[in-house]
């Protein structure tokens, strides 16, 4: 989904808070704790898991600290598995827990195509209003396979709790001059995109 | 949740504790399921895990080549975990001429159980937009100002595959013995945002 998550070239933002200040906030690895949890008694997958912090409203994803955006996307996804109620989140807590946005629906994988290293791929322009995992700074650009992973889930249908094929993901190298034209740094961009997400380029 | 309507939310303490009720309710969770999994977390995974991995690299040029062939392997080689969803390991090697540096911008995604948990600058939103589009203006501010003829890599982790920069050994280093070698592998140097050329020895 085009959501503020999908934060790569995304201009205005200032300095980054380098090296970064100690904190002791307990409730930050209890947070964590709580998703591993989740997450290895199978309530939720990652890409799901993902996904609910996408569904966050923008307004509330972007003041969000990281591990709030995490507790968000637990709350939502047990209320959404039928384990909490929002009325007793709201009860336990005596007050307002917000929660991200609705769910839609997921895609399946695309028919398996065949990739080599050193090919010529172009990544589909695709507006994909569920879970995807293509930032928006790479859709119908054309780059070069440099690695090839072992096959993985597919987000657009795991982040949905669809069942799905798991396809390899290829690690694809960009120009940053062909991302953004004469408004970027030198360098090369690497970003892994899952096979469904590539095509083949013609004469390429 | 319109912006009309919209009250203060509950702390951000008082809404994680409630979670943590319903899941022991409701989900069986073990009454010292956080307190173990805190302390396996910070005690298994860390910084020291990658900065082995890059010691024996540059004392090892077999391990060395295995560990660039196959990340994974070379990390359950020297006894380190992964996650489920971490299928893939892929070690970036710098060059005197190329610089690899790390970046999740749709998240935060680190290999968390070889470098430790992701600083708190990473998962910044200033670090996600801007490092790839202005690698080597966010670099130079971090305090890495390099040469115009380097080579800038970023990588960004959108998928199941998590990356660890192999950085080179600072020079005044050689003949160091392998442990001693690993006290000085930071993990800035392993997301990329510092190199270690100028260690002294």
């Amino acid at each position: 989904m085009d959501g503020l998550h999908d934060l790569g070239g995304k201009q205005g933002f200032g300095r980054v808070k380098y090296p970064s200040a100690p904190h002791n906030e307990n409730w930050r690895p209890l947070v964590r704790a709580l998703h591993a949890f989740a997450i290895e008694s199978h309530i939720y997958n990652m890409d799901e898991f993902r996904h609910a912090i996408e569904r966050m409203t923008p307004r509330h994803y972007i003041s969000a600290p990281y591990f709030e955006r995490h507790l968000t996307a637990i709350a939502t996804l047990l209320i959404e598995k039928g384990i909490a109620t929002r009325e007793e989140l709201e009860s336990l807590v005596d007050g307002e827990f917000p929660l991200s946005g609705p769910l839609g629906p997921g895609r399946l994988p695309f028919a398996p195509q065949s990739f080599a290293i050193g090919e010529t791929v172009r990544v589909k322009n695709e507006f994909v209003s569920g879970h995807v995992r293509v930032p928006a700074y790479v859709r119908g650009k054309t780059g070069t396979i440099v690695h090839v992973s072992t096959p993985t889930p597919f987000p657009d249908a795991a982040g949905h709790n669809m069942q799905a094929e798991m396809e390899p993901t290829y690690d694809v190298r960009f120009r940053a001059s062909d991302l953004w034209p004469d408004t970027s740094d030198e360098a090369l961009n690497h970003v892994a995109v899952f096979q469904s997400y590539l095509e083949k380029v013609e004469g390429a | 949740m319109t912006d009309t309507k919209r009250e203060a939310p509950a702390s951000l303490e008082k809404r994680a504790a409630a979670l943590e009720i319903v899941l022991r309710r409701k989900a069986d969770m073990p009454k010292n399921f956080v307190a173990e999994f805190t302390e396996h977390a910070d005690d298994a995974w860390i910084t020291a895990n990658g900065a082995q991995m890059v010691a024996r690299a540059w004392t090892d040029p077999e391990y060395r080549a295995r560990m660039l062939v196959d990340g994974t392997a070379a990390a359950r080689e020297l006894g380190f975990e992964f996650p489920e969803h971490h299928r893939n390991l892929v070690v970036l090697e710098n060059t005197p001429t190329v610089h690899n540096v790390i970046v999740c911008t749709l998240c935060s995604c680190t290999a968390y159980t070889i470098i430790g948990a992701a600083p708190d600058w990473y998962k910044d939103l200033d670090y996600r937009a801007r490092v790839v589009r202005e690698s080597r203006t966010v670099l130079r501010e971090m305090g890495l100002d390099l040469p115009a003829t380097t080579e800038i890599r970023v990588w960004d982790t959108t998928a199941d595959t998590r990356y660890m920069v192999l950085p080179m050994q600072p020079p005044a280093t050689t003949g160091w013995p392998v442990q001693k070698l690993a006290t000085i592998v930071t993990q800035d140097s392993m997301i990329g945002v510092t190199r270690l050329e100028q260690v002294k020895g």
